[in-house]
């Protein structure tokens, strides 16, 4: 589903991702984790085209990223995106968040849109949250009301960067019970976090990063088993300390 | 300084009610006409500053600086008595022998082209006070960049920059006596006049002095509605004052 090859990007002089390849399948979840600055953030941003990579090629359900002939819009309508810091839009209610991209992009009516924004917020536990706005809500509820405009797309994937990392210790369950599950309903997800629970539980495989490369690319047993570099094996107990 | 010998009665009297009437007639006509060109072109020129294209950044930042760092009255002469020599022939003619209201028209387009330039500052300043993410997430489910700025960053960015809006048409509303230098009979230099043909300068200037006031008030008062209605839930107003 999604098709990372060989990809390199320079800020001038400076190498943020150093030939990266990922391969994500329909329905798998994949957990990034690495030092801060390692690139990981970029990598997600490339896969939907929001950050432009100098080199190498990037499919999403057979499409390629990087072509200039490429519709991006319509393709980054296909693909959810949460955010560390929520990014709702301030000066739109919780529903209204929810209903812009359904019927500007898919040009939903006023009806459908609102039903599909009603029932997400149900579904993630905020429906009489509805006519709020963002400035009104806790972190976490954001975060969940972020969630829900992305799925609202019905997107064939979601991409998380740390979605969590901007919470209160309290409100991290809230969001992550969402995105558990979201992941055991089959959602194929990319997720940027250093929640090593959430990866136990969920994840399929882990993607360690450092400075630009990918280090390790294994299945969560063997990731948490026995990591092969030494550089995950000293991350891995860093922040399985706190 | 010996007593002053006042006559408050003689302005209203014609012509002198009539040059005040006249005066303030123009001046809110000039601040008006010049603020309509100044907010849809320094909202343009503004908006090109903030997007990724370098050529249009290009246009909009050269538009800026070249327009706010003239002094106002030195691009006041330069529209009446330089721009006209330089048009091609034709226009040149026109502008001098058949267009209407020349002095009129000159004020109300060297008011407008500059205060665009201030709009132009606002509106980026606004737009770019946005944090990058909001263009992301709306980039990220798939609008264009001209539906990201129509429906994100014009509505949020608009909304912060009510307050310096706001003192930018009064400056508009100021700025038109420098109208004057090229003989506008607009408030001030009607004043002037009065004062010329009747030594009542206290009360002609006096007048002025309180119309200004009181179009001033009345827009502030009309700007603090229009914040209050457009604050956003939850939100501290960023101009309250
Ligand atoms: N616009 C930019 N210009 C130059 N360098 C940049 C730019 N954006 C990011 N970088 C650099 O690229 C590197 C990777 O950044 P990135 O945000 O992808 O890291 P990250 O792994 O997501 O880190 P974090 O955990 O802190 O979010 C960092 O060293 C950063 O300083
Ligand atoms: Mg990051």
């Amino acid at each position: 589903m999604i098709e990372v090859k060989n990809v390199s990007k320079w800020y001038s002089s400076f190498r943020v991702l150093d030939n990266c390849s990922l391969a994500i399948a329909k329905g798998e979840v994949v957990v990034i984790c690495g030092p801060s600055g390692s690139g990981k953030s970029t990598l997600i941003k490339c896969i939907n085209g929001l950050e432009p990579f100098t080199q190498g090629s990037i499919a999403v359900d057979g499409i390629s990223v990087g072509d200039r002939s490429t519709n991006l819009p319509k393709l980054r309508a296909r693909i959810g995106m949460v955010f560390q810091n929520f990014e709702l839009f301030p000066h739109m209610t919780a529903r209204q968040n929810i209903m812009l991209a359904q019927q500007k992009v898919l040009n939903r009516d006023n009806a459908a849109a609102d039903r599909k924004a009603q029932e997400l917020l149900d579904r993630i536990g905020l429906a009489d949250h509805a006519g709020k706005y963002p400035a009104q809500l806790s972190g976490g509820q954001q975060q969940r009301v972020a969630i829900a405009r992305a799925l609202a797309m019905d997107p064939i994937a979601m991409l998380f960067d740390e979605p969590t990392s901007a919470l209160d210790p309290e409100m991290i369950t809230e969001v992550l019970d969402v995105m558990v599950r979201l992941a055991l309903d089959g959602m194929t997800m990319a997720v940027v976090t250093h929640e090593m629970g959430f990866a136990r539980k969920v994840a399929h495989r882990v993607v360690f990063m450092d400075q630009g490369t990918i280090v390790e690319d294994a299945p969560k047993e063997e990731f948490f088993g026995t990591p092969r570099s030494e550089r995950a094996q000293q991350f891995l107990s860093k922040i399985l300390q706190h | 300084m010996g007593a002053y010998n006042w006559n408050w009665p003689i302005l209203l009297k014609e012509p002198y009610f009539g040059w005040i009437v006249s005066g303030f007639g123009n001046t809110c006509l000039i601040a008006v006409i010049a603020w309509a060109i100044a907010f849809p072109l320094g909202s343009a020129v503004g908006l090109a500053r903030t997007t990724e294209l370098p050529w249009l950044r290009l246009i909009g930042t050269a538009y800026v600086e070249l327009f706010r760092n003239i002094p106002l009255l030195a691009q006041m002469f330069v529209w009446y008595y330089v721009v006209p020599e330089l048009l091609p022939n034709d226009w040149s003619q026109w502008v001098k022998r058949d267009m209407p209201y020349p002095q009129f028209y000159t004020a109300v387009l060297c008011l407008g082209l500059y205060t665009a330039s201030r709009v132009a500052e606002q509106v980026r300043s606004g737009i770019e006070a946005i944090p990058r993410g909001q263009r992301h997430a709306g980039l990220a489910m798939g609008l264009t960049p001209g539906q990201v700025y129509r429906y994100i960053l014009l509505p949020v960015g608009y909304r912060t920059i009510i307050p310096p809006l706001t003192s930018d048409f009064l400056g508009v509303f100021k700025n038109s006596s420098l109208a004057l230098t090229i003989g506008v009979l607009e408030l001030t230099s009607q004043a002037r006049q009065i004062e010329e043909y009747t030594f009542a300068a206290f009360e002609a200037f006096a007048t002025a002095t309180v119309l200004y006031c009181m179009v001033t008030g009345l827009v502030i008062l009309i700007m603090r509605q229009v914040e209050r209605r457009t604050r956003i839930a939850g939100t501290i107003a960023l101009g309250a004052s």
